[in-house]
């Protein structure tokens, strides 16, 4: 064998070994959480709210973390979706290719790259501007503003593949670009769209730094906007600081919750995004 | 009575509809554009009063950390920061980008498929449950296995030899920092790679080049500035990673020697302390000091790794 096919054989080599290195490590942790995680978890756990003396292994459950994340990401979801959908259709339909846009387009990468304890504290600077105490309100503002970028820049990908035939032929029916844009583009992208809404919902409901100074913690289920909320990424980090075997274990239990909310969320996107063609023209 | 319909009407109607809309949409989206200038703006306004009563030299070398006294060194943080980010990096950027040129070079395209959605769940596992992973996994391992064979083999080297009695040390914090960043580097230099024009390769090829060589001598060539933004993408999201590294890297206040010493990063700082003691101003403002540093470092490296990018992505 000459010089360069060894050469191109250990590279090729090196490369599988990488490969299975990353994936190895992506099964090294479901298998871990769901090894470790499995034995510690019953129906008690996700039907019950913490009772007296859960912190030093006592009966209870973490509903309210399970609620609390939830509304938390839900909430976050829906007040990033109604500011995001706007500027990914203002970025598509009104304005294209203006230096403005350009800068915005940047500027959102930016923002997805800011770490979640910025977005947390940058929060918590603003709560105390409005004079508010750590609140489900706190958490899904700081939340919202960390899901904004990912959300807003998947949609604008999503709506940039909408074939530009459509839009010109319906501006030769003489629809304006808002009927454009509402009747069309929005129909056209629906698949995408949704999986930028899943992706940063499920952002949202992992990220504890973001809402570690702004929702609080709480043993009981969210019941206002402005009393604190639980979260399952708290529930966690909490759980395990305690010193008591037992109570850690429930740690490593909620943290299978958590993984498995993601992995639905991560197949239900994929779903969706084969499905809902039926508008579709292509 | 109805009235009768008026065609001009109607028409005003809807393209005042029209305009009114852009005007909603423009504003969000100029609001979202000021959101990083902004957040910057907050952090410093409450940041102020520190930088006011220390001068930014002395917080940024000072080793000494007493609130409580009034000494607020940064100096033990921000080394604690780089320890951690620098050994996952370096665990992190050849597997990455060897994977990457595997999935955009080599790999055929249902392999590729079928891997990419899972580098892409790597990428959506939340950071609490990378750190579970860590303290389970990682923390046990460099207690038992690694730390006393780097110990016995690497000791007389003072980079693998510690005191650290535990496995919670900066080895813990690169280990899964690394595992974190994998799938960014991944994603952004395979993006980079694609975009490399098929025809260099054809030529390369033309010429006898094994495949390897196109890709050392052509592919990485032209696409090198992206695969340092790849890495530089991946370093600064190590950079502010607070949770899963928090929980692995133990948490004493010290400037770490070694990679097996504990440490304690500058998220870590303002995760644990930030809302304790917002009775002392100054605690207060040198906590989102430390966040206004992390802002900057951040931002810097993202705004130039994204203007390298944008010019070698665009389509």
């Amino acid at each position: 064998m000459n010089k360069y096919k060894i050469e191109e054989l250990f590279f090729e080599w090196l490369m599988l070994l990488s490969t299975v290195i990353v994936l190895g490590s992506l099964i090294l942790i479901l298998g871990t959480v769901l090894w470790r995680g499995l034995p510690a978890l019953d129906l008690a756990m996700l039907t019950q709210i913490p009772k007296g003396g859960y912190y030093l292994g006592e009966e209870g459950g973490i509903l309210n973390a399970i609620v609390g994340s939830l509304c938390l990401a839900g909430g976050a979801t829906l007040l990033a979706l109604i500011i995001s959908l706007p500027i990914a259709l203002y970025l598509q339909v009104y304005a294209t290719r203006s230096r403005l846009i350009e800068l915005i387009r940047l500027s959102l990468d930016v923002l997805w790259g800011v770490p979640s304890i910025i977005y947390g504290a940058f929060g918590f600077t603003l709560m105390i501007l409005l004079g508010m105490r750590a609140s489900l309100l706190g958490g899904i503002i700081a939340l919202a503003l960390l899901e904004l970028p990912i959300m807003t820049r998947g949609m604008d990908e999503a709506i940039a593949m909408v074939p530009a035939d459509l839009k010109e032929s319906s501006y030769a029916l003489g629809a304006t670009r808002f009927e454009m844009a509402i009747g069309v583009m929005i129909r056209q992208a629906l698949p995408g769209l949704l999986t930028a809404t899943l992706l940063a919902f499920g952002r949202g409901i992992g990220d504890a730094a973001s809402v570690l100074f702004t929702a609080g913690y709480t043993d009981r289920l969210p019941d206002s906007l402005f009393g604190p909320a639980a979260s399952l990424p708290l529930a966690v980090f909490f759980q395990l600081g305690t010193p008591f075997p037992a109570v850690q274990q429930r740690a490593y239990a909620s943290a299978l919750v958590l993984t498995l909310i993601i992995l639905a969320i991560s197949l239900l996107s994929r779903r969706l995004a084969g499905g809902l063609t039926k508008h579709i023209i292509r | 009575m109805s009235k009768p319909y008026d065609a001009s009407m109607a028409r005003r109607n809807r393209i005042r509809k029209d305009i009114f809309a852009r005007r909603i949409m423009k504003g969000l989206t100029v609001l979202a554009g000021l959101l990083v200038p902004l957040m910057l703006l907050a952090l410093y306004l409450r940041a102020r009063p520190i930088l006011e009563a220390q001068p930014l030299t002395e917080l940024l070398t000072s080793r000494v950390w007493r609130p409580l006294k009034g000494d607020y060194g940064f100096f033990p943080f921000m080394m604690g920061t780089f320890w951690v980010t620098s050994v996952g990096m370096v665990i992190a950027v050849p597997p990455s980008i060897l994977t990457a040129i595997y999935l955009a070079e080599y790999a055929r395209p249902r392999i590729r498929a079928l891997i990419s959605p899972l580098i892409d769940l790597l990428a959506g596992i939340p950071s609490v449950v990378y750190g579970v992973w860590g303290m389970l996994t990682v923390v046990p391992f460099i207690e038992k296995v690694a730390a006393p064979l780097l110990k016995r083999w690497l000791g007389v080297v003072p980079l693998f030899n510690s005191e650290n009695p535990t496995g919670y040390s900066v080895l813990a914090g690169g280990i899964v920092l690394a595992v974190m960043v994998f799938p960014i580097i991944i994603a952004v230099a395979e993006e980079v790679l694609s975009a490399v024009p098929q025809g260099l390769r054809e030529a390369s090829s033309a010429l006898g080049a094994t495949r390897w060589q196109t890709v050392r001598h052509v592919v990485l060539q032209r696409a090198a500035p992206g695969v340092v933004a790849a890495v530089v993408l991946g370093f600064s999201r190590a950079f502010g990673e607070t949770m899963a590294v928090l929980m692995v890297v133990g948490n004493v206040i010290q400037t770490p020697h070694s990679i097996l010493d504990a440490a304690y990063p500058l998220t870590a700082l303002i995760a644990n302390n930030y809302g304790e003691m917002m009775s002392i101003p100054l605690y207060d403002a040198a906590l989102l000091g430390a966040a206004l540093i992390l802002l900057l470092v951040v931002l810097i490296f993202n705004i130039g790794s994204r203007l390298v990018l944008i010019r070698l992505i665009r389509r």
